[in-house]
């Protein structure tokens, strides 16, 4: 059995209090509590502190590009089935420079656990307006407040029947254990926003404000996450300021089930070479 | 000239002028001659003229030649624009029914008028008329009609058999009523049985279809895409023949998920490539670099068009060469093959692979529109110099010397700069594969002697850098003259070169397929004794001659051949430019 200490590299280099601590103990405690092993997880991040997610969390890992972690997580993902694949990034890197894929990361549903640590603001460029930014706030980028109007992830993943829309907050690591660890589960793209303050750039929303505000949907008897259109109004109803299993699709068939002529072992695994029997079929499409 | 023919369609875009064309080319392939294509055709779907060239030799053909002898036009646009490319004494087909061809001038051209549609309406429906105009040139060419049986069973057999002999029907109609109406003939040859391959083994394949079943050969098993003019029947290819063997192919949702997806595959353990023309590889820049600095395997395959930025979206173009040699931010080192055959597109893609793991970086296969889309025969494809060679690759019995963490993926103090590979699911090989600069164990750094020794690790990669692929040198290899290409341009310089040396101007030619690394001693060996070099390239500066300018010198040596209009060089052309450029004294 895995510890906690095998999911574990050198000290974090974020902030202190940073919120993205959280997500990285939550992450190391769902693979324990699910019985993987360090060589058998990847962590794909993209640019920002948060991307420095895979270099803090001890599997493989891929510090992409900026924006680029869902294309690389979900080929590495299809390259080797039995990897258990995260994508990480932040509000910036998945929703701004990187927001194509998060959609058609969801149109494919490839089995992938994507972790969004969302705090609202670009921190390692050191505080410009992201777009989770609340209208008005002020930032570097935005002296006189930000007059674009933020997206809201889960519903932008519930329109876009993601099988899987959680939400947690880097101040509740209980709850957010469990969200990660049903998101590893689900079979196909599952979306984990996490609400995770920047202690150093956004003194708006911080980890006082969100314990004002959250609303927890897994302790809310009458709320049923099977319900699309329903969640999508629950959601709107408390301006995003949720956390919980959101949305599931318990049906949704993933893209490996799908795909015509997906092998059951590793593509890592398949022969490079060739039979004279498939030369000789190949060749013959060609007289 | 006789046992040489030059065959034509022409008419409006969407009136079946390809598929009118590749029945006709497989036909003549089918019965054993070469057949050499290419596809004019413009970036929409309906209407604006297209063409389909064919040119059908009982000798290897090297290039689509620059004479056309039959001309099919289904409009006036067709015999127009297609003018001066008949030869002396063309026959040009014509439906009567549609309209009254007229000749732009009074040139000794056949104009034929056929009822092509009244004659598919006799065999069973108007649509045939394409039938009928091939039944027509099959009786200019002196063939047997029921040779072209098996190829129309393979395309209309799904339809039925009443299908396939109204086809059938449509043919002979055509082939009868210019019999009896017309008396221009340009015969092709009975095929001999002594030609040097046997006609039946013979394959029909384009540079397109050559990558896919390369990157096959040479083991990749997951593409990740986008829809791209010309590069698109790479993908086609491989959706229909990957899964077969275990392999996975993505369209992505644009060029930069296809080029991550790629990398990401790599990282896994997987070969993995992708395929692109210049808008999508310009959009590949930025992970290109990341593949160059996580060391991590990977294979783009440009099918180049006319650029810049949408430029002549179907048209041909060798423009790219500076971007696959320089593109990305920083420094990296790359490998750039430019293979010169479809046999090469076939050879160089699966030898990508193994120089990609090799050396573990991205390999570019430069190819273009010119060979990507034009079908020809070809004698065989190499199957025997296929190999799979993996490079540094670690097993996890390597690992277990190392404890948890002491693994160094980026140990620069490898003297050939390649460290060895661990694979995500291995016990002791975690690592992280990065951007940013790193220190052995993969963590970012910004300590300067790791900068220095990890800049130096990567580039110490290629230093000694030995490979099959570099200079090709065809001809009189003692001549002061030479001829110097790169890539899909080998054909047409090599009946160039063949031509001049019939006119008495010996002449040898040199032909790139790799220019990164660059091969720097063979190409000075081949240089040896060269006055004047003519080098030819598809583009509008000149970027091989700049090239060579750059990385050996000759200034004073060099005179160029551009031409970036779209269209692929015409043999004239090359012909002409060399007896401008080479001194005459050189004559033998």
């Amino acid at each position: 059995m895995s510890t906690i200490a095998d999911f574990k590299t050198e000290k974090p280099t974020w902030c202190p209090g940073c919120g993205d601590f959280g997500v990285l103990n939550a992450m190391q405690k769902a693979c324990v509590n699910l019985g993987l092993t360090p060589e058998k997880v990847v962590v794909v991040s993209g640019i920002g502190c948060s991307g420095k997610m895979s270099q803090h969390f001890g599997g493989y890992g891929v510090h992409s590009l900026h924006g680029r972690s869902l294309p690389t997580a979900q080929a590495v993902k299809l390259a080797n089935r039995e990897l258990t694949v995260f994508a990480a990034g932040g509000d910036g890197d998945g929703y701004g420079i990187g927001m194509g894929h998060f959609i058609h990361a969801m149109r494919r549903n490839v089995d992938v656990t994507y972790v969004v640590m969302d705090n609202h603001i670009y921190g390692l460029t050191t505080g410009q307006a992201s777009p989770t930014s609340d209208v008005g706030h002020e930032t570097k980028t935005s002296p006189h407040g930000t007059i674009e109007q933020p997206i809201v992830p889960l519903q932008l993943a519930m329109a876009q029947h993601c099988g899987f829309v959680a939400q947690g907050f880097s101040g509740n690591i209980k709850q957010l254990v469990s969200l990660m660890e049903r998101a590893v589960t689900h079979k196909g793209f599952s979306l984990v926003n996490v609400f995770s303050p920047c202690v150093t750039f956004n003194k708006v929303n911080t980890y006082e404000f969100y314990r004002d505000h959250l609303v927890n949907l897994d302790e809310e008897e009458s709320y049923n996450p099977q319900d699309r259109l329903a969640a999508l109004d629950r959601v709107a109803a408390a301006n995003n300021l949720v956390t919980g299993v959101i949305y599931e699709d318990l049906d949704r068939p993933s893209f490996a089930e799908q795909l015509y002529g997906y092998p059951e072992q590793p593509l890592t695994q398949v022969n490079l070479a060739l039979s004279e029997e498939s030369y000789e079929e190949i060749l013959s499409s060609f007289r | 000239m006789s046992g040489d023919i030059g065959w034509k369609v022409g008419g409006r875009q969407g009136e079946g002028i390809d598929s009118t064309g590749d029945i006709y080319a497989v036909a003549l392939h089918r019965m054993g001659y070469y057949v050499f294509t290419y596809r004019h055709f413009m970036s929409l779907i309906k209407g604006g003229h297209t063409n389909y060239k064919v040119r059908s030799s009982d000798q290897v053909l090297r290039h689509h030649g620059d004479l056309v002898h039959v001309l099919v036009a289904f409009d006036q646009t067709t015999i127009t624009h297609n003018w001066h490319e008949l030869a002396d004494g063309a026959v040009v087909i014509y439906d009567t029914a549609a309209f009254k061809a007229k000749a732009p001038d009074d040139r000794n051209i056949n104009l034929c008028g056929v009822p092509l549609t009244e004659l598919a309406k006799n065999a069973g429906s108007s649509i045939m008329k394409n039938m009928v105009a091939i039944g027509a040139s099959i009786c200019i060419h002196e063939l047997e009609l029921e040779s072209l049986r098996p190829v129309v069973e393979d395309k209309f057999g799904k339809k039925g058999p009443t299908v396939v002999e109204q086809n059938m029907e449509a043919l002979h109609q055509g082939y009868v009523y210019f019999n009896e109406h017309f008396s221009a003939r340009f015969p092709l040859p009975p095929i001999k049985k002594s030609t040097h391959s046997l006609p039946s083994a013979r394959l029909y394949a384009s540079g397109n279809q050559a990558v896919g079943f390369g990157a096959l050969a040479g083991g990749c098993r997951f593409l990740s895409a986008y829809p791209i003019t010309p590069a698109t029947e790479i993908m086609y290819w491989a959706l229909a023949q990957f899964p077969r063997y275990g392999g996975v192919v993505v369209q992505a949702e644009d060029e930069i998920a296809a080029m991550n997806m790629a990398i990401g595959a790599n990282f896994a353990g997987v070969r993995a490539m992708t395929s692109t023309s210049g808008p999508g590889f310009s959009l590949m820049m930025e992970a290109l670099g990341l593949a160059g600095m996580s060391e991590t395997p990977v294979v783009v395959v440009d099918v180049q068009r006319s650029g810049p930025s949408t430029g002549l979206p179907t048209k041909t173009e060798q423009s790219d060469l500076n971007e696959a040699l320089h593109g990305t931010h920083g420094e990296i080192q790359r490998i750039v093959l430019t293979p010169r055959t479809v046999e090469e597109c076939f050879l160089l893609t699966a030898e990508a692979f193994n120089l990609a793991e090799r050396y573990q970086l991205p390999v570019i296969v430069l190819s273009d529109l010119y060979m990507g889309m034009s079908s020809q025969t070809i004698d065989e494809f190499p199957l025997d110099k296929i190999h799979h060679e993996r490079g540094k690759l670690l097993q996890e019995v390597d690992l277990e010397k190392f404890g948890s963490y002491t693994y160094q993926r980026y140990n620069a103090d490898v003297l050939d700069g390649i460290s060895p590979r661990a694979l995500p699911g291995q016990k002791n090989g975690r690592y992280v594969a990065l951007g940013n600069e790193h220190s052995g164990v993969g963590l970012e750094i910004e300590d300067l002697a790791t900068r220095r020794a990890q800049v130096g690790k990567r580039q110490r990669k290629l230093l000694n850098f030995q490979h099959f692929t570099g200079i090709h040198l065809d001809g009189d290899v003692h001549s002061p003259l030479a001829l110097i290409g790169f890539g899909s341009t080998w054909g047409v310089m090599e009946e160039a070169r063949i031509a001049l040396n019939t006119n008495g101007l010996q002449v040898k030619h040199i032909h790139f397929s790799r220019v990164a690394p660059f091969p720097t001693e063979e190409f000075k060996e081949a240089m040896k004794g060269v006055q004047t070099a003519l080098v030819v390239e598809q583009n509008s500066t000149g970027q091989l001659a700049d090239l060579i300018q750059k990385e050996v010198g000759f200034h004073d040596r060099l005179e160029r051949c551009l031409r970036f209009d779209g269209d692929p060089f015409t043999l004239q052309e090359i012909i002409t430019r060399s007896e401008q450029v080479f001194p005459l004294g050189v004559h033998h």
